[in-house]
């Protein structure tokens, strides 16, 4: 790990202040891929900002109906928070699908947002990577490439970006809290990340000098009929090869209302609204689900070790879909896909 | 902390060593006042300049878990933690596990079930396996090995690793 300098922020204001007079500077909260990423030499601040005294530690209802979730609220303390489990077990769900025990007590809610791809290129200082070291070139698109995106890759770049919960976060549509010396402002889910176009050093549309204060959601939570369904390579601990967060509002045997959201697959979870609506009214059954599986993959791309995740993307749409259908949802405990 | 932020050399970073820092922490019940360098992890605060080898350095990135240890109560890879950020801590490591004399139900538990072979994942099996048993989410097998999946053991000892953590469970619910 490289040398770096080590400052505290005193509040959030002093949080933006300091990161505004230091450029090369970066926040640490949890800081589980950000020192991996130190130690790898791929991320080299030259000084690290301590945000975790800051007060951003809350989980509060909201007079809407929604909850805001501070900043710093630890990945477990999030899936295990009494509101959560009822309201959005979707949420819960998805955050302990990934990582381990160890990382969630330790990573953050705004970390969780801003983590990087784990691409093994990206990683490795002696390949080209067009995020690392833009304009060097893609290893991925011509190298080994089974994790790698079949939606809304580009030229430049086809990572994936590895959360579970953002998946989460996505159908549910929350809204990203951000402070910058300009102020507040209020960052939809869904224009949050960024898909790599010619720029993909660029991950999100928070700026460098902003900081994520809390993340928002609204008050459907979608907690009788959702799911999140992670295929992965192995059972526990690994990142999806394909995952799937569905929620579904049923009403008299149609649905009212679908969220879909993909992780695995693109450079930011993908959600399709045409897929959505083509659901909107239907029955829910197997050839719906097929038809909503057709509209996501329709622009789906392959590439020479990975295309086998295009069938398996469809197959999990629809396995997930008719989970959250059946108010069967994936355990996340007992592996046993039903 | 008031240095100017510096022109950042060829492979980044500051081009001077920064000073070292003033860093407290509480081990095992016992308060070290430590000069440390901003990178330190805890990890290497523990063995390097505490001399509790104990705690075991496998990967070093956060994916093998032999570095738990228990901050606060909560387990954690003290590999990806920074130790200036733990400043002010309590920290439990396997080596304050036990009691006086009395090996930890878990360690007993352990040796009983012979839940390991070379023996390095073990001191962060145990101390994970304490955070997992504080936290109170695990009662079943299937639970246990899914909150246990960040400890990893090349020897494979997992099926008795499960029946030691089992047996300290009910040891432990017994006793309070």
């Amino acid at each position: 790990m490289i040398n770096f300098e080590y400052a505290r922020a005193s509040s959030v204001a002093d949080a933006v202040r300091q990161i505004a007079m230091a450029p090369g500077a970066k926040f640490i909260a949890g800081g589980t891929n950000l020192v991996d990423l130190m130690k790898e030499d791929v991320e080299r601040p030259t000084r690290l900002i301590d945000i975790t005294r800051l007060p951003l530690q809350a989980v509060e209802e909201l007079s809407d109906g929604g909850l805001r979730i501070g900043a710093l609220v630890a990945n477990t303390d999030l899936a295990y928070h009494p509101l959560v489990e009822q309201r959005y077990p979707l949420l819960s769900s998805a955050i302990l699908a990934g990582a381990s025990q160890q990382l969630r007590n330790m990573a953050s809610t705004g970390g969780n947002l801003l983590q990087r791809t784990r691409c093994h290129y990206f990683y490795d200082l002696v390949t080209p990577c067009n995020k690392r070291e833009p304009g060097t070139g893609c290893s991925a698109r011509n190298g080994l490439n089974r994790m790698h995106a079949i939606l809304g890759s580009s030229e430049a770049c086809i990572a994936t970006h590895p959360s579970d919960m953002c998946v989460a976060l996505a159908a549910l549509e929350a809204k990203v809290h951000v402070l910058g010396p300009a102020g507040e402002r209020a960052i939809p889910f869904a224009d949050f990340h960024r898909l790599p176009g010619d720029t993909p050093q660029i991950d999100t549309n928070l700026r460098p000098d902003e900081i994520i204060t809390a993340v928002e959601l609204p008050a459907p939570g979608f907690a009788d009929h959702y799911t999140y369904l992670k295929i992965r390579d192995r059972l526990s601990y690994a990142f999806a090869l394909v995952s799937v967060a569905v929620g579904l509002d049923l009403d008299g045997g149609l649905v009212r209302e679908a969220r879909l959201a993909l992780g695995g697959v693109a450079h930011k979870p993908w959600r399709d609204p045409a897929a959505e609506a083509a659901l909107r009214g239907q029955a829910p059954n197997d050839a719906n689900f097929e038809r909503a599986a057709a509209i996501v993959l329709r622009d789906a791309k392959g590439y020479p070790y990975n295309t086998f995740k295009i069938d398996l993307a469809r197959r999990t749409l629809v396995r997930a879909l008719t989970q959250a259908a059946q108010g069967t949802p994936q355990s996340q405990s007992n592996k046993k896909i039903l | 902390m008031s240095q100017t932020s510096k022109a950042p050399s060829p492979i980044g970073g500051a081009t001077q060593p920064p000073a070292k820092i003033e860093v407290a922490l509480t081990v095992n019940g016992v308060e070290a006042h430590l000069q440390l360098a901003p990178w330190t992890t805890l990890l290497d605060a523990l063995r390097d300049h505490l001399d509790l080898t104990g705690t075991k350095k496998g990967c070093d990135h956060g994916q093998c878990g032999a570095c738990t240890v228990l901050v606060e109560g909560r387990r954690l890879n003290s590999c990806l933690a920074l130790a200036v950020m733990q400043d002010g801590a309590q920290i439990t490591t396997i080596e304050g596990l036990a009691a006086s004399d009395a090996l930890h139900p878990l360690q007993q538990a352990f040796i009983e079930h012979d839940a390991f072979q070379c023996g390095y994942c073990t001191p962060g099996q145990i101390c994970s396996a304490a955070g997992l048993i504080a936290e109170g989410k695990a009662k079943t097998s299937d639970e246990i090995r899914e909150l246990m999946s960040g400890n990893i053991c090349r020897c494979g000892a997992y099926p008795n690793i499960v029946a030691a953590i089992e047996q300290a469970m009910a040891v432990m619910r017994d006793k309070s």
